[in-house]
Parts: C-alpha cells; sequence; structure tokens
C-alpha cells in the first residue's frame, strides 16, 4: 500500500513531469524564474493550490453531475487561489506585486484542471491528495531548476546571497545578462527536455517523416491529446 | 483621441504580446500549433473571446467590484476585490458558453469550423491574463475593449507564426530527444528574443 502511494507521488517527479512530458502549465514557468526566491513561493503556492484541490474535488466526486463539473472544478479552484493570493498579500507583499498576475493565474494553470479531471475525479481523496503534491513538486523541480541556472548564472546570486563575485563589483564573473531576459526560459526548458530524453528514451517522439522503418512508442497516443 | 486607441492596440499586440511578452495561454500555444488552420481557428475564437471577455470584465469591475464602486447601491464602503478572480472566471466561463450556444443556432459555418476550441478556450490563461492585466492597468471601458482586440490579435498573430515555423520543421533533420516539444520550446524562445526588439518603441 505505501508503496502504490510512493510511486503516485515520485512518478510525475521526472517520469511523467507535467511540464516536460504532459504540456501543462508552463505559462508561469517561463514568467516567473528569474530569482529563485520568488520561484519558490510560487511552487509553495501551486503545489497546496493542486493538492487541496485534488483533496476536495476528490472528497465531492461522486455528488458532482458530470454536466457541471468544469464549473464546480473551478470554484473550488478559484476559492483556493483567492485564499492564497490573500495571504501572499497579508504576510508577503513584495513578492505578491512581483508575481503580478501570476498567482491569480493558477486558477488557470493547466496542472491544476488536468490533474482534478484525471485523477482525483476518480480516486479516493487520499491517493488524490498525493498526486497533487507529486505533481507540484514535478512542477517545482523544472522551476526550481530554471530559476537556479537563470539567477546563479544571469546575476551570480542565488535567493539575492552573492555565489560568484561580479566583474562589477570587483569579483571575477561577468555576468550573463541573456539569461535574465524571459525568454531564455524557453530556451533553457527546451535543452532540459533534450536532457531528460536522452535518459528516457521512451519519452521521444516520432518524427513527422522519416526514411526508416519505425515502431509507435506506447507513449505516442497520450502526448497527442493532452491540450 | 483616436491616437491614445491605436497606441494602446500596437502596444498590446507587439510590445506586449500576450504570448511572445508575458507568456500567458502557452499550453494551448504549443499544443495547437502543429498545423496553420488549426491555428489560425484557435486564433479568431482567441480573438473572439478576448474583446467580449475583457470588456464585460472591465465593466462588472468598475461598477461592481472596485472599492467604492456600489455607491450607487448604496454601499460607498464595500470593496469586494477580493472575490475578483472568481467573478472573472465566472464571466469568462459564462460568456464563451453563451457564445458557443449563439454560434451553433445562428452561424453554424463559423460554428464548425471553432469547434472543439471554443469550450477549451475557458482555460487558456491568456484570456484570464488579459482580464486581469487590464485591472492592473486600471485601463478605462472604452480601453479595455481596444486592449481586449489587441490581446487577441497579438496571440493570434503569434500562434499562426509559430505554426507556420513548424510545418516547415516538419522536414528537418533534428536530434532525436529534441524533436517535437523540446525544439518547440527553443524556436518559441528564439520568436520571443525577436519580439524584444519591438521594446521601446512608442508612438
Amino acid at each position: 500500500m505505501a508503496n502504490k502511494y510512493k510511486e503516485i507521488l515520485i512518478k510525475p517527479i521526472i517520469a511523467e513531469n507535467p511540464i516536460t512530458l504532459q504540456i501543462l502549465g508552463i505559462c508561469s514557468a517561463l514568467a516567473v524564474t528569474s530569482n529563485l526566491t520568488v520561484t519558490l513561493i510560487m511552487c509553495v503556492a501551486l503545489t497546496s493550490v493542486v493538492s487541496l484541490s485534488n483533496l476536495f474535488i476528490s472528497i465531492i466526486r461522486n455528488h458532482i453531475p458530470s454536466s457541471v463539473r468544469i464549473i464546480v472544478q473551478m470554484t473550488i479552484i478559484a476559492s483556493l487561489v483567492i485564499v492564497v493570493d490573500e495571504l501572499l498579500k497579508a504576510y508577503d507583499y513584495e513578492t505578491s506585486k512581483k508575481l503580478s498576475v501570476f498567482v491569480g493565474l493558477i486558477i488557470t494553470n493547466c496542472i491544476v484542471m488536468g490533474r482534478a479531471e484525471a485523477f482525483a475525479m476518480k480516486e479516493k481523496p487520499f491517493p488524490s491528495f498525493i498526486d497533487g503534491l507529486g505533481n507540484g513538486l514535478g512542477y517545482s523541480f523544472i522551476l526550481i531548476v530554471v530559476a537556479v541556472i537563470r539567477e546563479l548564472f544571469g546575476a551570480g546570486t542565488l535567493m539575492g546571497v552573492e555565489i560568484f563575485p561580479l566583474v562589477s563589483n570587483g569579483g571575477w564573473y561577468p555576468a550573463n545578462n541573456l539569461l535574465l531576459l524571459p525568454p531564455s526560459s524557453f530556451i533553457i526548458i527546451g535543452l532540459l527536455i533534450w536532457v531528460i530524453r536522452v535518459f528516457n528514451k521512451e519519452q521521444v517522439e516520432e518524427k513527422d517523416f522519416s526514411l526508416s522503418k519505425h515502431d509507435v512508442s506506447p507513449n505516442y497516443e497520450k502526448r497527442e491529446i493532452n491540450v | 483621441m483616436f491616437e491614445h486607441y491605436l497606441n494602446i492596440f500596437l502596444t498590446t499586440v507587439f510590445i506586449e504580446n500576450i504570448a511572445l511578452s508575458v507568456f500567458l495561454g502557452m499550453c494551448t500555444f504549443i499544443a495547437i500549433s502543429k498545423k496553420i488552420d488549426a491555428a489560425f481557428g484557435l486564433g479568431i475564437a482567441v480573438i473572439v473571446v478576448c474583446l467580449i471577455t475583457v470588456p464585460l470584465n472591465n465593466f462588472i469591475y468598475n461598477n461592481v467590484l472596485r472599492e467604492g464602486a456600489l455607491a450607487w447601491a448604496g454601499l460607498p464602503e464595500a470593496n469586494l476585490q477580493f472575490v475578483g478572480l472568481i467573478s472573472y472566471i465566472g464571466v469568462i466561463a459564462a460568456a464563451v458558453q453563451i457564445l458557443e450556444m449563439f454560434l451553433d443556432k445562428f452561424v453554424p459555418a463559423l460554428y464548425n469550423a471553432l469547434g472543439v476550441f471554443l469550450p477549451l478556450i475557458t482555460v487558456n490563461c491568456a484570456i484570464l491574463g488579459a482580464s486581469l492585466f487590464m485591472v492592473e492597468k486600471d485601463l478605462k471601458f472604452g480601453e479595455s475593449v481596444v486592449y481586449g482586440l489587441g490581446a487577441g490579435v497579438g496571440w493570434a498573430m503569434a500562434i499562426v507564426i509559430l505554426a507556420g515555423i513548424r510545418e516547415k520543421l516538419k522536414y528537418a533533420d533534428i536530434p532525436e530527444g529534441l524533436q517535437g516539444l523540446g525544439i518547440t520550446f527553443i524556436i518559441v524562445g528564439l520568436m520571443s528574443f525577436g519580439f524584444m526588439s519591438f521594446g521601446g518603441i512608442s508612438l
């Protein structure tokens, strides 16, 4: 039993990562990763929303008529996001300004909706909670890697603490400002996907055109329907 | 006056492009950009929905939610901003549903062309994002109409460009692990660098 929970928790972190495989929740992954502190707060916010929304939706899953389920899910998610947003405004106003609309956009973050629809509507509350936690951690994993690369090499700091002394402060490291620009996070995630797929061969997508004979990998169907 | 509106429109389309500068609606942006036809249909749907929901949310924000907005109802001290998120998403979901029924009944050709994209738009963060930015920028009603149009047009333009590049890319020889999703991310990154060159332009 414990093993089953462990699998639900671990799987989404690399093997079925929501960002690099399921193409879910990319928007915020790009815009909030220039600074590790902000990224960590965003990760905590998303992980708590996705695990709690999975829990609550799973508790009432047998009472939701399927025709209005999207609206019910939306209402639960939106209420949780409002709570997170108000908490953040109350205790860390500066960060909440930096995150600007992205906390609100957790509502439409496809990870939350996707997990509610794909997992919480079918499973018992506790596994759903674990699944939400796992997906939140998978999301956080990618975000933290991207944020560490961007902040460390872009500004020479981590969480505002200087790691590489910058040339402008008399050190030796010339900052790569390109990495602080938002578009660079796309390129970092693209390369990250490449690295993950070198080790997880079954995630590699089929070519559209190919001369040699090929077989369809088992994950192929699954990837096509993710919207 | 006209110049002011034109300025808002061009700024939203090019300088603050909702897909390539603020990165909203990325999930659909990457998932549905394999073919130009589909991308175009989705783009049109986003333009229409943005054009309807942003002004509608602006109206609700200015007349109901904002601090002191309920003065006309005799409640000058009410501040309902904390229910903002839930009412914007409610408005968007309802508007999409009504639009769907309206098109089904009166313009079946367009309804069939948009197909499955229309309901999907409810959870597209570009739409909610446009409404949230509208609140953050504190736009007036007229400005919000232009802003909604600009946000939709900018997003549609970006997805059509990406689909065009990806159609050509089918024939390219890409390293194994980078195929599909990986290379798409890198292309979007390069496109987004391209759009950064619009920064700083103002009329």
